[in-house]
């Protein structure tokens, strides 16, 4: 089980809880403002941006080739820019949070 | 604008019409939002059907949105419903002939249909299938299986017929796929993309067959097993325990032209969305539109269609004016390889063909007309399609030379220096 936190962009706070599935989903499952995960996550649209906060980068991992790339297509992506669709929920990122991007 | 008296109503409820939906709440549309659906399920993402949902061992769809969520934005859903009447005169319709619903705005998200080839004995035979709705894959996955031999036929070589026949080697079947054209693909990209996706297929088992046309399918018995022998017009004929169609789609007019509305290859609409009537827009694959980029008229059967028309007719019909102005993607998922699409390549007048050395199968194909950049079709090369996409959109001039010199990286260095 992880529990997870996203901020979006109107800072409102949504933390939840789940043992399977993609970060991707579990935000558009708990309808977190900001992640539309439209290709259904398969890395092909980018409608899942979220930056990952510093001290989780280490837990959460970095982004494939395909990822990084993709990432270019979003004007405000930084080193700490992932696509949720890619980062699966595992134990090992219980109590990550992630701020949705704009 | 608009009340909370105000009734807007969806017909269809697959990407574009949940979008819709969606987004007009976002747009602060106060009155009523109704949701219909003849499918029975909740509205499940389309282009894992063909993919992961016919491998997967669960029939449990990937939903487009939860179920709460459509409570949270008090959208009404009418799913298992059909819309069997449209009188736009009296702004209502009817529900399987009974329920009558009245409508303040009406969006016609009612997608397309597979097309049924004539075809000598398919009606009589019970046993085929078409690629659209989750129910049609569940079907197949019975099927398939059901079957002792494990053979399938496919007629049609587009891109769904071909993610299918790949799903289904996965599974373990002995596929064949029978197209009529020349070549695979031919519709939709250039010979080096259709030569691709047959070498891969054929590595990977499938046999691709071209200029094979079906003339007649007819049930027989082979080895005590009931299977379908399909005949092609050079007299090869090849037998199949499941049958699956895979030869395009038309657009679902039916309401529209029971309303009167201006109808082409699709429902004409303006790029705000709206129809020849004020009140009726259309949005999805059903819509004949013009790209504003492309300066031409097109109908689009993809997610990224649905989704961004739908931002613009929502806002329009909240009362926002947007116009549709987006450049196409797509994209196709078949065994381990990735392909990625964007932009339209229609009246190209020469490509660029790029295979990225020491890489393997890493190919993109640049289209042009003359110097501008029309389209980029990159297999396992999203740096292609991501350097394609902003080329496109900035209309940004490429030197050719440098973009054929695959000793240089591809980088944004392949522009024109000014």
């Amino acid at each position: 089980m992880a529990k997870i936190t996203f901020i979006t962009s109107s800072n409102e706070k949504i933390t939840v809880a789940a043992t399977e599935g993609s970060v991707m989903e579990l935000a558009v499952n708990n309808n977190v403002q900001g992640i539309d995960g439209d290709c259904g996550g398969v890395c092909s649209c980018a409608t899942c941006h979220v930056f990952v906060a510093p001290e989780d980068v280490d837990k959460v991992g970095v982004a494939s080739e395909i990822e990084t790339d993709m990432l270019e297509l979003a004007d405000d992506a930084n080193e700490y820019s992932r696509l949720c669709c890619q980062i699966p929920v595992t134990d090992a990122i219980d109590n990550v949070v992630f701020t949705v991007a704009k | 604008m608009c009340t909370s008296k105000d009734i807007c109503v969806i017909i269809g409820a697959s990407h574009a019409g949940v979008n819709t939906a969606f987004n007009l709440r976002k747009e602060k549309w106060l009155g009523k939002i109704i949701l219909i659906d003849a499918d029975p399920e909740l509205p499940y993402h389309r282009p894992p059907l063909s993919k992961t949902y016919l491998t997967a061992n669960t029939s449990t769809t990937n939903l487009l949105k939860p179920v709460e969520s459509y409570k949270k934005d008090n959208i009404t859903l009418l799913l298992g419903k059909k819309v069997t009447r449209l009188d736009a005169v009296n702004r209502c319709l009817f529900l399987d002939n009974e329920t009558k619903i009245y409508y303040t705005k009406l969006v016609l998200a009612t997608g397309a249909k597979p097309i049924i080839p004539t075809i000598e004995g398919l009606k009589e035979t019970a046993s085929y299938f078409c690629l659209r709705t989750a129910a049609d894959i569940v079907a197949i996955k019975e099927s398939y299986n059901a079957s002792k031999t494990k053979k399938v036929v496919i007629i049609g070589g587009g891109y769904i017929g071909l993610e299918t026949a790949a799903s289904l080697k996965k599974i373990g079947a002995e596929v064949v796929v029978l197209e009529r054209e020349s070549r695979i693909l031919k519709r939709v990209a250039t010979a080096v993309i259709s030569d691709f996706f047959r070498d891969l297929h054929t590595q990977n088992g499938v046999q691709i067959l071209e200029n094979k046309e079906v003339s007649k399918v007819e049930n027989t018995l082979e080895n005590g097993v009931k299977v379908t022998k399909v005949h092609c017009t050079d007299a090869s004929y090849f037998t199949a325990e499941v049958l699956i169609l895979g030869v395009g789609v038309v657009p679902n007019k039916k309401l529209a032209k029971q309303a009167g509305l201006k109808l082409k290859n699709g429902i004409s609409v303006a790029n705000t969305g709206e129809t020849s009537n004020l009140n009726i827009y259309a949005v999805g694959d059903c819509a004949y539109h013009y790209n504003l980029h492309y300066k031409t008229y097109v109908r689009l059967e993809s997610v990224q269609n649905a989704v961004d028309q739908s931002k613009i007719i929502a806002a329009n019909i909240c009362g926002n004016p947007l116009m549709y102005n987006t450049i196409p993607w797509f994209w196709s998922d078949q065994y381990n390889v990735k392909l990625q699409i964007v932009g339209l390549a229609e009246n190209y007048t020469d490509y660029i063909v790029r295979e990225e050395q020491d890489k393997e199968n890493v190919i993109s194909v640049w289209y042009f007309n003359n110097d501008e950049l029309l389209a980029v079709n990159a297999i396992n090369h999203t740096k292609a399609y991501v350097i394609g996409t902003k080329f496109i959109k900035e209309s940004k001039k490429i030197a050719k030379e440098k973009l054929a010199d695959t000793s240089i990286p591809l980088s944004k260095d392949i522009a024109v220096v000014n």
